[in-house]
Parts: structure tokens; C-alpha cells; sequence
């Protein structure tokens, strides 16, 4: 009964599996994963931009959050899309198994045995020679070897009839196997990435140092098992930016100098080793590359308070358009403090709210560069007096002020001004900023992914695999030799799988050497001499 | 490096003409089309008084008979063709032949556009959506010339070759038009031109043999409607003229055995790029995913010839789909959506 029952099950599985792994299946799970990629493509992507879904709720509020159930903003991580490939690729591990036990013994034991019935196969033919079967063999195969048929296999039966056997174009097969096998390999080198791979990004200011390490990242995004040691450390300072536009604006190349040093040493000192860091040029450390993401400006304002404290220090701003207008915060939490007393007072802190341009208009408003270098820079300042929210401990951009503050009444708007470099604005209650200068800054993003080497091989070999086993055509020819009265009767047939029109014009040129060769007294046979014919004209169409 | 002027001028004004001559070539390919059919159709009625063995399928009078319709196009050229019909064929092959021929120079007005536009600008001329169509236009006339220097007898495919051409230079011109600029710090790599040429030719081969796909669909048809008795309508009139559907279906898979590594090697390529310019190799960004579900789908297509059950009209099928893709990718994702890529350039 229990026997019974395992037999049945695995007579079960057998099929299921053999389901599984047939190209009919292999079809449906291509086109259902064509398919399930195209909303990765048409809703904004969380791991592309996150701003976009932020915008995408705000846009579609009803829509937004049936689709997050869905997955719909991180598709390709989704386990219906990982459903699918997973399936896919069992199907195709499962396939390539049982392909290569189909396809590799043959490529070492060398063609098969010759058929029975040579008639059957599509493109046959009879030669007649007077001269002997054994002496005929010879002959042939040494021509064939010539036409650089090598594979061959001769066989003589005890009635005296010789049969050759020979293929070519056997690596077709192999080129098939090697593509498929090579998927598997860049599948391998993408899970590697993801799990082993991190990234983070970074914003580095002019003459600033930057060390490896998970806290100095403004954001970081690690593998599933990467742990805080696999990061290797190293230091960097960017020295100087350079960006050159032409006369209409349009970037032409952006360059930054840094020094960098990487190892155990990194940090004790100064980073000493240059390098250029460019766009499409990535600085390449063990274990890591340093990419140049973007650019822009960080204002340096002093602010001297009412109790004679000055602060001083390079604010990022973040380019709002191509001329590089920026926009940014300057917050003084700590501003209007009396030294005297240790109690913090909360209402006295300072904020400045900033629209930088590079290139300022000759008339204002002074809110849109005119040019994204610095050729006339200024700043227009927004003061405000009051809680910036900033002692909170809630985390928040930098960027911006808390609006909520402003209305309610927490932070109070003092008034504006533009001010260019060395220019100074004072106060009502005596304290007064000055734009000193700018400084430049690049972000950066720094990564290491250990499983690109693996997918690059993989891509490579897909490429050579592809390449062979769509040019190279796999085709087998019979020859079967039997005495007949003095002479031989030589059976020629001609197999392929694909392409049949050039191997049929090939085959023809075998037939006619092999007359040529035996000079011959022939009597064509009409079968043969008909298919011929026909396949001719197809290919003279 | 200053932008030369005179010569991005030069290019566009070859711009225009490639795309004048080919709507002329196009025009003798259609003429020569009509004429042909009405000198089929005449010798076909010749024919079947002459040689009561092997009736030509008429059209439009009702085809009465299923003999292969390979035949037809071979009766046009028997020597039973006489009188008018011969007159009308011969003027059909003169035009015909002025059809080739003016094919020849509007491709070598683009090719002498796409130069003058890259000495203009000192650098590959493929550094935008604009250049990039024009490109792989190129490559699919190219491709139809050296198909149709091997086998004269496409000739009766010019038509429909040049259609997506002068269709796609049409839009390349209005929709997508870039002037001459040098490319963006983005774009300036080697990658560019690797990347981009290998993609640009891929889609032009992909686009030749869509064309093939298409044709082989109609001569099907005409061929299953003609086997079934039914009424031929169109567009599978058009089938008369055109050369058999095995050699079409044969001739579509050997396109796409030649575009279909080249895609694979475009999409790597980019991808290598993509990793020195963006830190990761591959982003899903809305223009890769459109590579990668074109890539699947032209898989798809290989698979499905070697399917039981599916080679044939299924199999072709998913070559138009996948023309569909790559046009999704070049038109929608460029103009609608912008990703990662900023090659569009497109304002
Ligand atoms: C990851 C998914 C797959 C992709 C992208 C893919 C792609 C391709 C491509 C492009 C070809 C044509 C090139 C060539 O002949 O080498 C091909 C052929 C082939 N594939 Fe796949 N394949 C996949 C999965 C599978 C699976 C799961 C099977 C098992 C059923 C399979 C079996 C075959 C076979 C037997 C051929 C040879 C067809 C012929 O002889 O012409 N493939 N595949």
C-alpha cells in the first residue's frame, strides 16, 4: 500500500518536474517575467527614488497605497517577482542537467551509428563506382577530412558493408549549454552583490576629511550580511573642484582633486596620494569605488551675536536648477547664549534661510544665477529669531526650516538681504553676519559590490555562448558503402537541425566531390535527385 | 572646442534630403508595386489560357484555385508574360531599380549627415536620442541593402523597409531633434560610443527584421487564406508580391540571430558604463528595464522557434512584440519619463 503510494508520488513528481523543466514552461516564465518588469518600469522605484514615491502618493492618494501592497514601488525585490525568476531559473537548472546528459556524451563518444534507412533522411543521394568498398572508404574519408570533416566513425559489418559516420558543428550545442549555464553564473554574481555589497553616500566640502566608517555616511544601505568590520577604511579630502561650462551653460566636465590614503594607516594623517575624480572615472580602492554623484556650494557666513560670539563655518547648499541656484539653512542654535549664565535659553537661536546664486542678476530680485560659475556670487538672507526646533532630537533636513515653527509664532522673521562677499547686515539686537566666501562640495557615493567580477564573467560567457550557438550550425552525414557486382554502391544522407537550405547546397558539394573522386558510371537515383532539386529552387528563390 | 557651424548645418540639410529621397524612393517601390500586380495579375490570365496546368491565384477576382502561391510570383516572370503585361513589368523593374538606387543616396546622405554632425561637435555623432534614431535607421537600410545585394528578389520588400524608416527619421527630426552640442559630463566615456553604436545597430537589425516578422505574417496569411478559399483582403494582398513564407520566417530568424547578441552585448556594455558612472551596474532605471524586457522577449522569440507547437505565425508574433518594446523604450521612456539617463536631451 505504502509502496504503492511512494511510487505514485514520485511518478507525480517525476512529471511535474518534467513539466518543469519543458520549454513550454520555459516560454511562459520568460514572458510572465517581460511582463512582471513592466511596472518596475512605469511606477517610481524606491530604491531609484524615493522623492518620486513620495510624490507618486502625493499625486494619487487612493492609487498610492493599494499599490505599495502590492509591491508596486519596490517590484524587483517583490516576491512575485522574485517568484518567477526563482521558478525560471530552477526550471533552467533543471534543464541544463538533463541537456547535458543528452548532449555531452555524444560529443565524447563521436558520432552515432549510421541510420537504417538512409532514404529516409531529407537529403540523400546514390553514387555508383566500379572500384571496391574498402578502397572507396578510404578514399572518402580522407576527402571528407579534407572538407575538414574530422569527426568520424567507420564501421564494418559482417556482411562487408562499410558505413562512415561524421559530424561537425557539434560545438553548437555546447555554445547553447554555455549560455544558459552562463545566466546561473551572473545570477550568482548578483546575489554575491546583494548580500556581501554596500553602499552609502556622502557629502564632502572642500578641504574636509572624509574616513570610512558607517557613521560618516549621510546615508548607507547595506548587503543583508555585510557587518560593520567588512568595511574597509580609508580617508579622502577633496582640495578643489573645478567645473566647466560652456558659454550657454551646459556642463562640459567636472573635476575633483583629492588626496586619498587606504589601509591601516588611513586617518594618522593627512590623506597624501592624488587622484582626479571625474564623472565615468570613479576612484578605485580595495574593496570600494568612489564615484562622483554631484556638486555644488556651501556658503560661509559669520555671525558674531549679541554677546560678541562669533560662529563661523561652510554651509551646503543644494543646487535648485542648472545654473546653480542653491538653497539651504544656516542654523544657530547655540547663538545669543549668555556666557555668563549656564542656562539655555531657547528663544534666542538664529536661523538663516538662503537663496545663493553663483552668478548674480545685474537687477533684482537676486534669486536665479545666470550662470553656474562663480562669477558675481551673492547671497539673499532670510533672518529669523526664536526656536529652530533643532534642540527636539527629531531628526530633519537640513535643508529646509521647520515650517511649523515659523507659523506658529516660535520663529520670528526678522527680514532680508542680499549680501555679496565681505558685505555684513546687522541685526536689531546688535548681532550682525557677514558672507565671507564659498567653498565647493561633491557628494560622493562609495560602494563595493563583491559579486561584479562573477556577473561580468557571466555576461561575457553568455556573449560567447550566444554568439556560438546561433552561428555555428550542427549537421551530420551517412555514408553507407555496399559491394554490388564488381563495383560499390555508395549512399550518401545529410542531417541538420536547423538551416537546412545552406547545408543542402553543402551537401550537394559533398556529392559532387565524391563523384568526382570515385569517377564514377552513375545511376542516379530518382528519389534522391528530386529532393535535390527542390530544395535547389527554394534556395535559388 | 568650438561647435562648427557650417557643418552641423551641412548635416541637417542631409537630414532633410535622406528623408526626401527615401519618401521618393519609397514612392518608386509603390509605384512599381501597383504595376507589378496589375502585370501579375494580366499574365496570371495569360497563363491560365496558355498552361492549363498551373493556375496563379487572381485577385480580387475571387482566387480559385490553392496551387502554391509561390507560383504566382513566378508566372509574373515566365516567359507567357506578353503584350501589356510585359510592358507594364518592364516599366515596374525600371522603377524598381530607381527605387534601389535612390535608396543607396539617401543612405549615404544620412551617412554623410551623421559624419558632418560629428565633426561638428568633435565627437561620436550618437550622443543623443536624435542622433541615436538616426543611427539605427541607417543600420536598418544598410541591412536591407546587403539582403537585397545577396537576393535581388526582396526588392518587393523596399516599401515596407523604408516605411518605419522615413516614420522614425520623421520623428527623429521633429520630436526628437537635439542640435549640435558637445554631450555632458555624463556621457563622456568610451562606453558612450561602445554602448550606444552596439545598441543603435542592434535596434536597426531588430527594426529589419520586425519589417521581415511583418511580411512574413502577411504571406502567411495570404497563404492560409488562399489554401482555405477564403476572400484575400488586406493587408494580405500584399503577400502576392512577396517571396515565400518559409524563406520569409528564415530570413527573420537570421536577423535576429544577428541582433539578438549584439542587444545582449549593448545592455552589458551599458551596464559596465553604468557602473562607473552611477556605482551600480544595474539600477532597474525605467530605460534599463525597457532593455531588459526587450532582451526577454527577443529570448523569448529564440526559445519559441525551437518550441514545438509554437514555430511559425506564434513565433513571429513575439517579434512584433518585441519591436513594440523597444519603440515603448525609445519613444515613451525618453519623452515621458526620465530615469537615470540622461541622454534623451530632449526639452
Ligand atoms: C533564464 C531564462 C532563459 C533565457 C534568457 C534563455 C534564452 C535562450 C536563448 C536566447 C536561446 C537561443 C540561443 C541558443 O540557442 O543558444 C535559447 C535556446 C534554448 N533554450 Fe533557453 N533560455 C532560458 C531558459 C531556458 C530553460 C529554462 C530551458 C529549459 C527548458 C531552456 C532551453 C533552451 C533550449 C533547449 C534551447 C535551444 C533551442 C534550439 O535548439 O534552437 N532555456 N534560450
Amino acid at each position: 500500500m505504502l509502496s504503492k503510494f511512494v511510487a505514485m508520488l514520485s511518478f507525480q513528481l517525476r512529471r511535474l518536474w518534467g513539466q518543469l523543466i519543458s520549454m513550454r514552461t520555459a516560454l511562459v516564465l520568460l514572458f510572465l517575467l517581460a511582463l512582471a518588469a513592466v511596472p518596475g518600469a512605469s511606477f517610481p522605484q524606491r530604491d531609484l527614488n524615493d522623492g518620486k514615491v513620495e510624490k507618486y502618493y502625493h499625486d494619487h492618494p487612493t492609487l498610492a497605497p493599494v499599490l505599495n501592497r502590492l509591491w508596486g514601488f519596490e517590484v524587483f525585490t517583490s516576491p512575485w517577482f522574485s517568484a518567477i525568476y526563482l521558478l525560471l531559473f530552477i526550471s533552467l537548472t533543471g534543464c541544463l542537467i538533463s541537456r547535458m546528459r543528452v548532449h555531452l556524451p555524444p560529443l565524447i563518444m563521436g558520432p552515432p551509428q549510421v541510420p537504417a534507412h538512409l532514404s529516409k533522411l531529407p537529403l540523400h543521394e546514390r553514387v555508383e563506382t566500379e572500384r571496391e568498398p574498402s578502397q572507396v572508404a578510404d578514399e572518402l574519408q580522407s576527402s571528407l577530412r579534407e572538407m575538414r570533416w574530422r569527426r568520424m566513425r567507420r564501421r564494418t559489418d559482417p556482411d562487408g558493408t562499410i558505413t562512415l559516420s561524421t559530424e561537425r558543428g557539434q560545438l553548437r550545442e555546447v555554445g547553447n549549454l554555455i549560455f544558459h549555464f552562463a545566466l546561473v553564473v551572473v545570477l550568482v554574481g548578483v546575489a554575491l552583490g546583494s548580500l556581501w555589497g554596500w553602499k552609502g553616500g556622502a557629502l564632502i566640502v572642500e578641504n574636509s576629511q572624509f574616513c570610512n566608517s558607517v557613521q560618516s555616511y549621510d546615508q548607507f544601505t547595506p548587503g543583508r550580511l555585510v557587518s560593520d568590520k567588512s568595511i574597509t577604511p580609508f580617508c579622502l579630502t577633496m582640495k578643489n573642484f573645478q567645473a566647466r561650462y560652456l558659454s550657454d551653460g551646459q556642463p562640459v566636465n567636472y573635476k575633483a582633486d583629492l588626496r586619498y590614503d587606504e589601509g591601516k594607516s588611513a586617518g594618522s594623517s593627512d590623506p597624501r596620494k592624488p587622484y582626479t575624480l571625474q564623472v565615468n572615472h570613479p576612484l578605485r580602492l580595495h574593496g570600494a569605488g568612489v564615484f562622483l554623484i554631484n556638486h555644488g556650494f556651501a556658503p560661509i557666513l559669520r555671525f558674531t551675536d549679541r554677546y560678541g560670539t562669533t560662529f563661523e563655518s561652510p554651509t551646503p547648499f543644494l543646487p535648485r536648477d542648472p545654473k546653480e541656484t542653491s538653497e539651504g539653512v544656516v542654523a544657530l542654535p547655540d547663538a545669543n547664549q549668555d556666557p555668563e549664565s549656564d542656562k539655555k535659553q531657547p528663544n534666542v537661536q538664529v536661523a538663516f534661510e538662503g537663496i545663493y546664486v553663483p552668478t548674480a542678476p545685474q537687477f533684482p530680485p537676486f534669486i536665479n544665477s545666470e550662470y553656474p560659475t562663480r562669477e558675481n556670487e551673492g547671497i539673499t538672507l532670510l533672518a529669523y529669531r526664536g526656536d529652530t526646533g533643532l534642540d527636539s532630537g527629531i531628526p530633519r533636513s537640513v535643508y529646509t526650516l521647520d515650517q511649523s515653527k515659523v507659523r506658529s509664532g516660535q520663529l520670528a522673521l526678522l527680514g532680508s538681504k542680499f549680501l555679496q562677499p565681505g558685505q555684513s547686515w546687522q541685526l536689531d539686537d546688535g548681532s550682525s553676519v557677514t558672507f565671507v566666501g564659498t567653498k565647493q562640495w561633491m557628494s560622493v557615493e562609495i560602494s563595493r559590490d563583491p559579486g561584479r567580477l562573477t556577473a561580468l564573467v557571466g555576461a561575457a560567457a553568455m556573449v560567447a555562448g550566444l554568439l556560438i550557438s546561433l552561428f555555428i550550425r550542427r549537421r551530420r552525414l551517412f555514408v553507407r558503402l555496399h559491394a554490388r557486382g564488381d563495383g560499390t554502391s555508395i549512399e550518401l544522407a545529410g542531417l541538420t537541425r536547423a538551416d537546412s537550405e545552406a547545408f543542402a547546397a553543402e551537401f550537394r558539394r559533398i556529392v559532387s566531390t565524391v563523384r568526382e573522386k570515385t569517377s564514377v558510371t552513375e545511376s542516379g537515383e530518382p528519389s534522391g535527385a528530386q529532393t535535390l532539386e527542390t530544395v535547389g529552387t527554394t534556395h535559388a528563390d | 572646442m568650438p561647435i562648427n557651424n557650417g557643418l552641423a548645418a551641412l548635416s541637417n540639410n542631409l537630414f532633410l534630403w535622406a528623408i526626401v529621397i527615401y519618401a521618393v524612393a519609397m514612392t518608386c517601390y509603390a509605384i512599381e508595386y501597383a504595376f507589378g500586380v496589375r502585370g501579375l495579375v494580366a499574365s496570371a490570365a495569360k497563363s491560365q489560357v496558355h498552361e492549363a496546368a498551373k493556375v496563379p491565384v487572381l485577385i480580387g477576382a475571387g482566387g480559385l484555385d490553392s496551387s502554391l502561391p509561390a507560383d504566382a510570383s513566378r508566372a509574373a516572370a515566365s516567359p507567357a508574360r506578353s503584350g501589356a503585361a510585359a510592358r507594364w513589368g518592364a516599366r515596374a523593374m525600371v522603377l524598381g531599380r530607381a527605387a534601389v538606387l535612390a535608396t543607396v543616396i539617401g543612405a549615404l546622405c544620412q551617412l554623410g549627415s551623421l559624419i558632418a554632425r560629428g565633426i561638428s561637435v568633435h565627437r561620436v555623432p550618437w550622443g543623443n536620442m536624435y542622433e541615436f534614431v538616426c543611427v539605427a535607421c541607417l543600420v536598418g537600410v544598410t541591412c536591407w541593402l546587403i539582403a537585397l545585394s545577396r537576393r535581388p528578389k526582396l526588392r518587393h520588400l523596399g516599401l515596407f523597409v523604408l516605411l518605419p524608416v522615413v516614420l522614425l527619421l520623421g520623428l527623429a527630426g521633429t520630436v526628437l531633434y537635439a542640435k549640435a552640442a558637445p554631450l555632458v559630463p555624463a556621457l563622456n566615456s568610451v562606453w558612450l560610443k561602445i554602448h550606444v553604436s552596439a545598441a543603435a545597430t542592434s535596434s536597426g537589425i531588430f527594426m529589419f527584421g520586425f519589417v521581415c516578422g511583418v511580411l512574413y505574417l502577411i504571406r502567411q496569411g495570404y497563404d492560409a487564406r488562399t489554401v482555405a478559399g477564403r476572400e484575400i483582403t488586406f493587408p494580405f494582398t500584399i503577400g502576392v508580391r512577396l517571396p515565400s513564407a518559409e524563406s520569409l520566417e528564415r530570413l527573420t530568424f537570421r536577423v535576429h540571430a544577428l541582433a539578438f547578441p549584439l542587444w545582449t552585448f549593448a545592455v552589458i556594455a551599458g551596464s559596465i558604463w553604468a557602473e562607473a558612472a552611477w556605482t551600480s551596474y544595474w539600477s532597474w532605471d525605467p530605460k534599463e528595464t525597457w532593455a531588459f524586457i526587450s532582451w526577454v522577449v527577443y529570448a523569448a522569440y529564440l526559445h519559441a522557434r525551437a518550441t514545438a507547437g509554437w514555430r511559425g505565425k506564434k513565433a513571429v508574433a513575439i517579434v512584433i512584440l518585441g519591436w513594440g518594446t523597444m519603440m515603448v523604450n525609445l519613444f515613451v521612456i525618453n519623452l515621458v519619463q526620465t530615469g537615470l539617463h540622461s541622454y534623451a536631451g530632449v526639452s
